[in-house]
């Protein structure tokens, strides 16, 4: 038994020393860091931590981060709703194809997309928006949500609708006060992996960018190539960006491994 | 096979516990004879999962001792105890066919492909699931399942005891008549010890030869079902056999006489007196008294139930249940009540105290 | 069983209209300049199917696609099995359990690229942890921007550490919902650990498996920041894999008709490949 936890613990352990490195970086001063290797931050500094808070480059890089994903995981699980609701519930002609049309998207590599996409968002005159992004995202978050919130929904009998009609309830009133409820779950976990994907995304995000919603992940590759040697403020930076993940995580750990079960991601 | 003993056993799942309350099953003597069938009945939640567990060895009891043919094996692992368990869902193996789902539990103990076949054929036979053998197990109906999960466990020819956990719970109802006249009769061809956990009374009494009823970590009786029927050894084994179960009636004793509705009734004997006191009688035994004596009462319910009706009078505020063939009364009527004697009990804080004998007068 | 209900078009609409914009726009846009050829100023040719022959008749398109499909191949065969064994070991039920769930899914939600500038500072041959350790503790020469094995070995490790997680936490989850008394059925039929895990967990967890390998092939082969931002690509071209190198080609050099025709065989590739893997790991399923 004791032998058999090793393994899990000897994974954490590796999971968990680039984090502590990247922590360790951010609280060393650039001359420490040039200095050589020091496994401890020698002299504690918050000067990286300070810059961050103070430049408006850098906080506005979280602001805009935070914003455009918001918006994405609310218009994602929003226009899924309706989407899952039909495909949980009926049959209609094509819907089997158009199905799996949304999950081929899931499967379309970035990439491919960065270049039509600064086309299209600057034609519609979207470029440099926080909306701008938070559309571009839909294109692997929508077919994700659908899938998750389909699975849920399956799972909730069909009963359920029949009762509501007969007790007179009008499907909007029955949808956000009964059906709602009852995949409440289902909600969490689409909503936990919208942010997720759309919080880790840079490539879509950068391109669809120049100032006003330039996220924290780009601001992040415009100091590591203007300059090589500002490693803390670099750490200090990925840093913060690994507090939102670990927060949403916290709330939703009961719900990630049910969400998982559902074989469905 | 063997005789299988257990002594002064008790179990608790914490690891200290305080008082009584703690245990799940308390302080348990008991035998099963070799080759019996016993049905081990109860509500959910008094202890009798927990008890078949400690026979298998999926569980360690915390005190006392199991003996197979006086050997202790208290300490033993499930699979060296030569026992075989069927579970309340069907545990088969998907990826395998039915043939290799059987021959299981003989492979992994190095027998020869010979001796696998032999009893393998011998057994699906028994079972009738010969033209079954080549499908893949996942694609079979789930009474079809619980049979081949019944068949891993017979299919070893010198099983101790196989232990039957609620096996028909999913079982659709128009089958479960079907496989429970199967299980009788492979008891009868095999020979081996079985035991069979329900909380259903109807198949541990056509299933067993002797039925152990439990009740909060408790053996409560263990007796034929003829036994349990007529002599319950305890209110809570009146309750719970029986459709609808015994009339328990608070009574009050006067001069070693009981009284119930001002009434004196007569008992089948002598009784110890004292303590809470408790009048039973089974609804087969009361009957409606036809010459003006008797307990008053009045009819509140009658359901007819087919063969014979049910009557729900009322004496004073309790209900007492009859069971009357030909002409019953109708609801609203006054009734006079008639308890035969021989089948009237007296029960002192739960527990039977009268024998049987000359009823006191 | 489900009701014929065409009007339930309308609750699609709004997907369908937020995916076609974002899928079929850009679409088209890519098939248009994958047939063109243009020389700026909005002048275009029309070019045929010239652009697909030369990419796939280009030997940096083939190396390209050798080295993405060694980084797939390499990265299934470490992070699902070593996932699968790690879930294997992992506790069921108490105080453990939420605190292997969130520190294993952390990796997961760290943005890519900064999934690469962390493992860049880990690795910095002198300052790095892994690199100073490998340098001057256990004295074997590494330094990923220099040697092409090193770099290869740096992204596979990364790799490994960004996403084997999804494996661990999909394989946990199947299982979980195996009810105990397989376990227990198991245990009396004196079936052996390799046997439990062989008739038992395995099946069981055949589904979140296929899914789990369908996820991780997607996600691999389309794989673009956090090597690029780990290592450009380099030393040389020797880990640039497709999509950094239709990035190269599309953005970098901006020769948009071989970028775009490019584009269409790689997500070719990728749908293939997925219907590929979906229909062998399904087919036993449909037997029987």
């Amino acid at each position: 038994m004791r032998l058999k936890s090793l393994l899990p613990a000897a994974y954490i352990l590796f999971l968990m020393l680039p984090i502590y490195w990247l922590v360790a970086m951010s609280f060393k001063t650039t001359n420490e860091i040039l200095a050589g290797f020091s496994l401890f931050p020698q002299t504690w500094t918050l000067a990286n931590y300070i810059e961050i808070f103070t430049d408006p480059t850098w906080y506005w890089g979280y602001i805009n981060s935070i914003i455009y994903v918001t918006l994405n995981t609310v218009i994602s699980v929003t226009v899924s709703l309706p989407a899952a609701y039909a495909f949980s519930r009926y049959t209609f002609v094509g819907d089997k194809h158009l199905f799996f049309w949304l999950l081929t998207n899931r499967m379309a590599p970035a990439a491919v997309f960065a270049l039509p996409f600064f086309q299209l968002y600057s034609a519609v005159g979207l470029f440099d928006t926080h909306v701008a992004v938070a559309l571009a995202h839909c294109l692997f978050n929508v077919p994700l949500a659908v899938w998750i919130l389909e699975g849920f929904m399956s799972g909730v009998p069909k009963e359920l609708d029949e009762t509501a009609y007969v007790d007179g309830y009008s499907f909007p009133r029955f949808f956000v006060t009964i059906f709602l409820p009852a995949i409440k779950s289902g909600v969490g976990v689409a909503a936990f992996f919208c942010f997720m994907f759309s919080w880790v995304e840079l490539l879509l995000a950068k391109t669809l960018t120049a100032v006003e919603a330039k996220p924290i992940a780009a601001v992040m590759t415009r100091t590591a190539s203007s300059a090589g040697y500002e490693l803390g403020l670099l750490a200090a930076a990925g840093t913060l960006t690994i507090i939102p993940g670990a927060i949403v995580i916290y709330f939703v750990r009961n719900y990630i491994a049910k969400g998982f079960a559902l074989g469905r991601v | 096979m063997a005789q299988i003993k257990l002594s002064g056993l008790r179990h608790s799942y914490r690891p200290d516990p305080q008082g009584e309350a703690d245990y799940a099953l308390k302080k348990i003597d008991l035998t099963w004879e070799d080759g019996g069938a016993y049905a081990l009945l109860g509500p959910s939640g008094c202890g009798k999962s927990t008890l078949l567990n400690i026979i298998s060895g999926l569980l360690v009891p915390s005190e006392g001792k199991i003996l197979f043919n006086d050997q202790d094996v208290t300490s033993l692992a499930p699979a060296k105890r030569n026992i075989a368990q069927v579970f309340q869902f069907p545990v088969i193996y998907d990826t395998m066919t039915v043939y290799d789902n059987l021959a299981f539990p003989l492979r992994n103990r190095g027998r020869d492909e010979d001796v696998v076949e032999r009893r393998v054929t011998a057994i699906a036979e028994m079972l009738e699931v010969t033209e079954m053998l080549k499908t893949r197990a996942s694609n079979l109906s789930p009474d079809n399942k619980q049979k081949i999960s019944m068949g891993r466990g017979l299919v070893r020819e010198d099983v101790n005891v196989v232990m039957f956990d609620e096996p028909l719970t999913v079982i659709d109802p128009h089958l479960k008549w079907k496989l429970r006249s199967k299980l009788k009769e492979l008891h009868q061809r095999v020979r081996a010890t079985m035991i069979y956990v329900t909380h259903d009374q109807t198949e541990a009494l056509t299933f067993a030869d002797q039925v152990v009823v439990m009740q909060d970590g408790e053996v409560v009786q263990i007796g034929t079902p003829v036994e349990l029927f007529e002599r319950p050894a305890h209110t809570f084994v009146g309750h719970f056999i029986g459709s609808p179960g015994m009339n328990v009636l608070p009574c009050e004793m006067k001069d070693g006489a009981a009284f119930f509705g001002g009434e004196r009734v007569v008992l089948e004997g002598p009784a110890e007196v004292g303590g809470a006191a408790e009048i039973g009688i089974r609804p087969e035994f009361v009957s409606l008294s036809s010459n003006g004596t008797g307990i008053a009462a009045r009819v509140r319910k009658v359901a007819d139930i087919g063969r014979h009706k049910v009557v729900e009078a009322i004496v004073h505020d309790t209900r007492v249940h009859a069971i009357l063939e030909g002409e019953a009364p109708n609801a609203g009527d006054a009734v006079r009540l008639d308890f035969k004697p021989s089948q009237t009990r007296l029960y002192k804080d739960g527990w039977l105290t009268s024998r049987p004998g000359e009823g006191t007068r | 069983m489900k009701t014929q209900y065409q009007r339930a078009w309308l609750f699609v609409t709004p997907v369908l209209l937020l995916v076609a914009f974002n899928a079929l726009i850009p679409m088209m846009t890519v098939v248009n300049y994958s047939v063109q050829e243009t020389f700026g100023d909005n002048l275009f040719f029309w070019q045929g199917l010239d652009w697909f022959e030369q990419v796939l008749r280009s030997e940096r398109f083939h190396n390209a696609l050798g080295r993405q499909f060694l980084f797939t191949f390499l990265i299934l065969i470490i992070e699902v099995p070593l996932g699968v064994a790690i879930a294997l070991a992992m506790p069921r039920k108490g105080f453990w359990v939420p605190v292997c769930l969130v520190t294993m899914a952390l990796p997961m939600l760290i943005p890519w690229n900064v999934v690469g500038a962390m493992w860049n500072i880990f690795t910095l041959p002198d300052i790095g942890l892994l690199g100073y350790l490998m340098n001057h503790t256990l004295g074997i020469p590494y330094d990923m921007t220099q040697d092409p094995v090193a770099a290869w070995v740096t992204i596979i490790v990364m790799d490994v550490w960004h996403w084997t997680s999804l494996v661990v936490l999909l394989a946990y989850a199947g299982l979980v919902s195996i009810p105990y008394a397989y376990y227990q059925a198991a245990e009396i039929d004196a079936a052996s650990n390799w046997a439990v895990f062989r008739y038992i967990q395995l099946p069981k967890m055949k589904t979140v498996l296929t899914i789990a390998i369908l996820l991780r092939f997607m996600d691999s082969f389309n794989i673009y920041t956090e090597p690029f931002v780990l290592t450009g690509g380099g030393p040389g071209n020797s880990t640039t894999l497709l999509s950094i190198d239709l990035v190269k080609i599309a953005l970098g050099q901006f020769d948009l008709g071989p970028a775009a025709a490019m584009s269409l065989i790689y997500f070719a590739i990728t749908l293939l490949a997925s219907w590929l893997f979906y229909t062998l790991m399904t087919k036993n399923d449909n037997k029987s």
